[in-house]
């Protein structure tokens, strides 16, 4: 059985699903369960009490079945980071962490200097962290030696839908780290990016906005599911190398002449 | 006495007092600052889920009835949300 491994927890499906930006609740429910997905983000936010707003999404999630991967979106700190991780473990009662601490504005790149400060206190806590990163190699290294088990490396910046920015980079980064699963997170915006990147290699990607903004939803959430499933059989079939010249598919030996 | 809550001033003269009444406290007790757990229950958030900090340090669930609110401090209540 050909399962993704995060951790201590094993799992069927490859493809993590965000939960924000859906058109409904209703919507979000239908397209997790055409996903597919074992793993579905959340996040925190301020509560009013009269409005209770994230308890009935809280109580949605719960009804679906899947584990809860909560995120430090928005953190531009390290404290911002490692105070919201606190409050996630206490809330989802999870020591899974996907560690955000963004460091620019207009690309939500992640501030690494602080991103490894971070992972290095919270793995001390037993936090089990899932870092959003860049494809960098020495950060990557960075990360795992501060205890990371699993990287979460860009695509593109959140929300672009520009696919596989470096993918020379991404390459290079599934070459040196065989045995660390490593989960293509943010800037995937069509099924074939999302197959491109379990073809590298990728353990699996996390799809939020090309899912939750698609004019179907629930149809993308399947078409996602299906091209992850399409992505990591091929690589495990192993792909043919690309040539610079054509090499004729059909045998050249036995062909007539017919001038 | 002002308290923030989640980035919002609010004047606790009065809710302080009922507060502590809330937490059957002794007219003498009544001096004390009220607790984030009162606090909460007083604003409302019940049984709600959520997930406590107090001037930016989180403040664990089990420590809510410890916790004293002072003039100025700043609470954040915050609970599950959509995500990335």
């Amino acid at each position: 059985m050909d399962l993704l491994r995060l951790y201590d927890s094993e799992m069927t499906s490859r493809l993590l699903l965000g939960t924000a930006r859906y058109p409904s609740p209703a919507i979000l429910e239908q397209a997790v369960r055409a996903s597919a997905t074992d793993i579905v983000t959340v996040a925190l936010r301020r509560e009013a009490a009269q409005l209770r707003a994230g308890q009935g999404f809280w109580s949605l999630v719960r009804s679906l079945g899947v584990r809860v991967l909560p995120n430090t979106a928005g953190c531009h700190s390290v404290k911002e980071a490692m105070t919201t991780a606190h409050m996630a473990r206490e809330l989802f009662d999870t020591r899974w962490i996907k560690l955000e601490v963004i460091g620019e504005d207009d690309t939500l790149q992640p501030d690494v200097f602080g991103l490894l400060e971070a992972a290095r206190l919270l793995v001390q806590e037993e936090f089990q962290v899932l870092p959003y990163c860049t494809e960098d190699l020495v950060v990557a290294e960075r990360l795992i030696s501060a205890g990371c088990r699993v990287l979460m490396p860009w695509g593109a910046p959140i929300g672009s839908g520009r696919g596989l920015n470096n993918v020379f980079g991404l390459r290079a980064l599934r070459a040196h780290f065989p045995g660390v699963p490593l989960i293509v997170d943010a800037g995937i915006g069509t099924p074939s990016h999302a197959a491109a990147a379990l073809e590298l290699g990728f353990d699996a990607v996390l799809i939020n906005t090309a899912v939750a903004q698609a004019r179907d939803p629930v149809a993308m959430a399947r078409a996602f599911s299906l091209a992850v499933q399409a992505g990591r059989t091929a690589y495990l079939a192993g792909t043919i190398p690309a040539r610079d010249m054509a090499a004729p598919s059909t045998p050249v030996i036995g062909q007539a002449f017919l001038p | 006495m002002r308290i923030q809550l989640n980035g919002a001033w609010r004047d606790l003269a009065a809710l302080a007092q009922d507060a502590r009444a809330a937490q059957g406290a002794t007219a003498a007790q009544c001096t004390a600052s009220p607790t984030l757990a009162a606090m909460l229950r007083l604003w409302g958030y019940g049984s709600s889920t959520v997930a406590t900090a107090v001037n930016g340090e989180f403040v664990p669930a089990r420590k809510r009835d410890e916790i004293q609110l002072h003039d100025g401090d700043r609470v954040e209540v915050l609970a599950p949300m959509q995500g990335g």
